[in-house]
């Protein structure tokens, strides 16, 4: 990787990379843009994420369904004052158009990027579409750092006129299948050019601390930032669902445990006796147990040889950022100065 | 081999329209084998014609023939004859097939009976499962014989990505997933370093993205003989 020479010794110089690189345990978050054309959500919701991220990842198309563009979502939060990380997936767009849409996103303030297979789209509101998968996750990675550090796009041709820097991004799934690759695979995204990496949701420690072993024993943890991905739980029903469901994801069955004792039997009523009033109370008493098991995921995750930060995942919740940046003292975020270009 | 899968009868009445002779053609090569266009399922699909036809009150002159091979011309020269004198063919060859009707025989009306699904192999009696993609340009060398172009939900060439769980693709447990299968056969072969190539973007131009395919062999041509 080459350094800009106007980025002084940074790759890019984004928020994110200023705060990875000076040491501090970086948080990032999450803003899902709206399904539909209203900016006024995008301005709710950084309202709820700023001050408490060092950057906010803009997810593209989520589970395959339409929703504004990362890269128009982008635009509005750079003007609210947060720093993006605009996710891209592979899923819906060749290699011309990854790229000319990364030409767009700099140009637009953009400088952090997350590179990502995309979901199927059998999972969104589109499932009789066709998807692109031109180019793979992997591929992208090399792609776009190629872009940055060698001025030239994928075709080879060198690009006329300053090049598009980001800092670059990939996902890392520590519990998915085959397992005992995921740590391979990850050098593989490492070695074609990921600067920070955000995982997976982690919720079972025991398992992760043997994952974060086998990295570090292939020294990848010193070639990137990895930030371990924590969400707070909403219900135990949520719980329950995810470890059943979502590929990739362990939940401790202690935890399923403590979210549901936090809500039943609530008022000592059985479910059919609760009312409204009721509900809403023991919803409140989930969430508040969540915020609290996710605060303690953090600090656990902090005493992990090897993650750099750690990537919080509270979709249409964002209001829960706050709690938990603050309840795991990681609350206010540092400041680190922006470099200022070396004279010419 | 190719394989394919009969279209209901009510969609292949409405291809049909109002046309009154109409002759069923089946194939002998590929879709006889996986049972879906070969002279057995022929004739059956003749005479089902002939009896809903009847039931709603408006009978065909339906009949049947099989080629060997339909995606061949001297095959389709033998039926010639046939064909001219029908008002509609309805073909149960691949779209190879249909196409060649239409082409071996501009004043004919040709109509699809099957829907042609995919390159791949019976794993069992009565189950295909989709093996091969054409993409023109075969990597089954880097992957142990797995291809993650064809097998792959994503055609991903670094897989797997993070939607593999036990074994199963993410967007349908009856898939198995093709990087779990490509890990698995590398791993028995003590051959996991192949996985550890960046595999660099493919060319899509050998496969459909590069236009309709065609392929000329120099040494295997007779046209300087015939001239």
């Amino acid at each position: 990787m080459t350094a800009n020479p106007n980025t002084n010794g940074y790759l890019v110089g984004s928020n994110l990379e200023r705060v990875l690189h000076a040491g501090h345990f970086a948080v990032t978050g999450e803003l899902g843009p709206p399904q539909s054309a209203d900016r006024e959500v995008i301005g709710k919701k950084a309202a709820q994420l700023r001050g408490y991220c060092d950057a906010v990842n803009i997810t593209d198309n989520q589970t395959a369904i339409v929703r504004m563009s990362s890269i128009g979502a982008g635009t509005l939060v750079v003007q609210e004052g947060l720093e993006p990380v605009i996710q891209m997936t592979c899923r819906d767009r060749n290699r011309l158009a990854i790229q000319s849409d990364l030409l767009g996103a700099y140009a637009l303030g953009m400088r952090n990027l997350l590179c990502l297979s995309g979901d199927h789209q059998t999972f969104g509101n589109h499932p009789t579409s066709k998807n692109v998968f031109d180019i793979d996750s992997i591929q992208q990675i090399q792609m776009v750092a190629d872009m940055r550090d060698e001025c030239i796009f994928q075709c080879g041709d060198k690009m006329k006129g300053p090049e598009p820097r980001f800092f670059v991004g990939a996902a890392s799934a520590p519990f998915a299948d085959p397992l005992d690759f995921r740590p391979y695979r990850l050098a593989k995204k490492v070695k074609a050019g990921a600067d920070f990496i955000q995982s997976q949701l982690i919720y079972d420690i025991e398992a992760f601390k043997v994952f974060m072993e086998k990295v570090r024993k292939l020294g990848t943890h010193e070639e990137t930032y990895f930030l371990a991905g924590v969400g707070p739980l909403k219900s135990p029903g949520m719980a329950r669902y995810m470890k059943n469901n979502v590929p990739g994801i362990l939940i401790p069955d202690e935890l399923i445990t403590r979210m549901t004792e936090a809500g039943a039997p609530w008022a000592g009523k059985s479910k059919d006796e609760l009312t409204k009033e009721d509900k809403k109370a023991r919803s409140a008493a989930w969430k508040e147990t969540g915020i609290q098991i996710c605060i303690e995921l953090i600090q656990q995750l902090q005493e992990i040889e090897g993650v750099a930060g750690v990537h919080i995942m509270a979709i249409e919740w964002e209001a829960a950022v706050k709690p938990i940046v603050e309840g795991a003292g990681l609350y206010p975020r540092p400041v680190v100065p922006e470099p200022t270009p070396e004279p010419a | 081999m190719i394989v394919a899968e009969q279209k209901s009868l009510d969609e292949i009445k409405s291809l049909i329209g109002s046309a009154n002779k109409v002759l069923v053609v089946g194939c002998g090569t590929c879709v006889t084998v996986c049972f879906a266009g070969g002279s057995r399922e022929a004739a059956i699909m003749s005479s089902s014609l002939r009896m809903s036809s009847k039931l709603d009150g408006v009978p065909r002159n339906v009949s049947d023939v099989t080629v060997q091979r339909q995606c061949e011309w001297e095959y389709l020269d033998t039926i010639s004859k046939q064909v001219e004198e029908a008002d509609i063919v309805l073909s149960l060859g691949c779209g190879i097939g249909v196409q060649a009707i239409a082409e071996h025989f501009p004043n004919t009306w040709v109509v699809p009976g099957l829907n042609t699904t995919f390159m791949g192999l019976p794993l069992e009696q009565g189950v295909w499962a989709e093996r091969c993609a054409a993409c023109g340009d075969c990597i089954l060398g880097l992957t142990g014989g797995i291809c993650p172009i064809a097998r792959c939900s994503k055609s991903l060439l670094n897989g797997p990505c993070g939607g593999s769980e036990d074994g199963h693709c993410e967007i349908d447990p009856e898939i198995p997933c093709a990087w779990q299968l490509i890990y698995d056969r590398l791993s028995s072969m003590d051959k996991l370093d192949v996985l550890m190539e960046l595999q660099a973007p493919k060319n899509w131009q050998t496969s459909r993205d590069g236009g309709p395919r065609k392929i000329i062999r120099e040494d295997l041509r007779l046209v300087g003989e015939e001239e």
